[in-house]
């Protein structure tokens, strides 16, 4: 019983996902009327999607006079419509062919140009930080400290059997 | 949908040899606990039904178009030729011209199917007069 709820609740959440994401495209109708392009949310919608070939409206659908008598022409054997009778018939009920809606956008140059800004931002301020505001590196930074450093662990055998003193040759006193 | 992943798999890995991309579905048993399962004819008989209704509506004609083409297969010559008919009973050129893309795009790279396609549907076209996107330059951008 639980599993058949979470089921439903799943399906719903998806339909409506589904739902959104299809019409993301038009805006949701808000509050203030300062938003210009309200859609009206109610009434059959257009879209230009590769999995609806056919939307539920066509895209003009306030036909001109000419529109109109070649809408007549249709109802009339195909084979007497000209080419560009077609192409306008087609582009009356259609804003974009697939190529057109298939075509790739440059959004990728505007997003790898962001990327590189704000990484280029983040690099002077962590340059900006390394000079002004990191304090003074410690003395046991210096080489001759560090080499000091280094004799003293060899001196104490640290980790003599396989570790660090263990790749000192202390015959030649050198590394091995 | 099984059948529907191995149509497409299949379609590719034969592009080369087979002269025809059909639907191999020589799996005869599946491991569903109830149920039938649908062979391909009956799937297609009762999607061509669907489009050979008379008095079909254009609701019907964008549903059925819609939900064909959100399956995991491009469809039949002959489901496309009773859909085609049934934009010319609605008097749509355009949608029928748009069934043609969709079903271009709905290949994906499976660049053989769709000159297949055409080549089947050819005597339907020429019939109905339905140019195809290629004669009317849609193909391009």
């Amino acid at each position: 019983m639980l599993h058949l709820t979470a089921g439903r609740v799943g399906s719903r959440l998806a339909s409506r996902a589904a739902a959104a994401f299809s019409v993301g495209s038009a805006r949701m109708a808000s509050t203030s009327h300062a938003v210009s392009d309200v859609v009206d949310m109610s009434k059959p919608q257009y879209w230009d999607r590769r999995d609806i070939p056919l939307p539920d409206r066509a895209f003009k659908e306030s036909l001109t006079a000419a529109d109109q008598s070649l809408k007549q022409k249709e109802k009339g054997p195909w084979g007497q419509l000209t080419k560009e009778e077609k192409i306008a018939l087609y582009r009356m009920s259609f804003c974009q062919t697939y190529p057109e809606m298939n075509e790739p956008s440059a959004e990728w140059k505007t997003v790898m140009g962001g990327i590189f800004i704000f990484l280029g931002i983040t690099g002077l301020v962590v340059l900006w930080q390394s000079i002004y505001v990191y304090p003074e590196t410690p003395p046991t930074f210096d080489p001759e400290l560090q080499a000091k450093q280094i004799k003293r662990m060899l001196d104490m055998r640290i980790n003599p059997i396989e570790g660090f003193s263990a790749k000192w040759d202390y015959e030649k006193g050198q590394w091995k | 949908m099984f059948r529907a992943v191995f149509r497409l798999s299949a379609t590719g890995a034969r592009s080369l040899a087979r002269s025809r991309p059909c639907y191999s579905a020589p799996l005869a048993s599946r491991c569903y606990s109830h149920g039938k399962v649908e062979t391909d004819e009956e799937f297609d008989a009762r999607w061509v039904t669907y489009f050979s209704k008379p008095d079909i509506d254009a609701w019907e004609l964008r549903k059925g178009m819609n939900t064909l083409i959100g399956y995991d297969l491009v469809p039949e010559a002959k489901i496309l030729d009773s859909a085609l008919r049934a934009c010319r009973r609605l008097n749509d050129v355009a949608s029928a011209i748009r069934i043609l893309e969709a079903v271009k795009d709905k290949a994906g790279p499976h660049k053989e199917i769709y000159p297949f396609l055409m080549q089947e549907l050819k005597p339907t076209l020429s019939e109905l007069g339905i140019s195809t996107p290629e004669e009317l330059g849609m193909d391009k951008l």
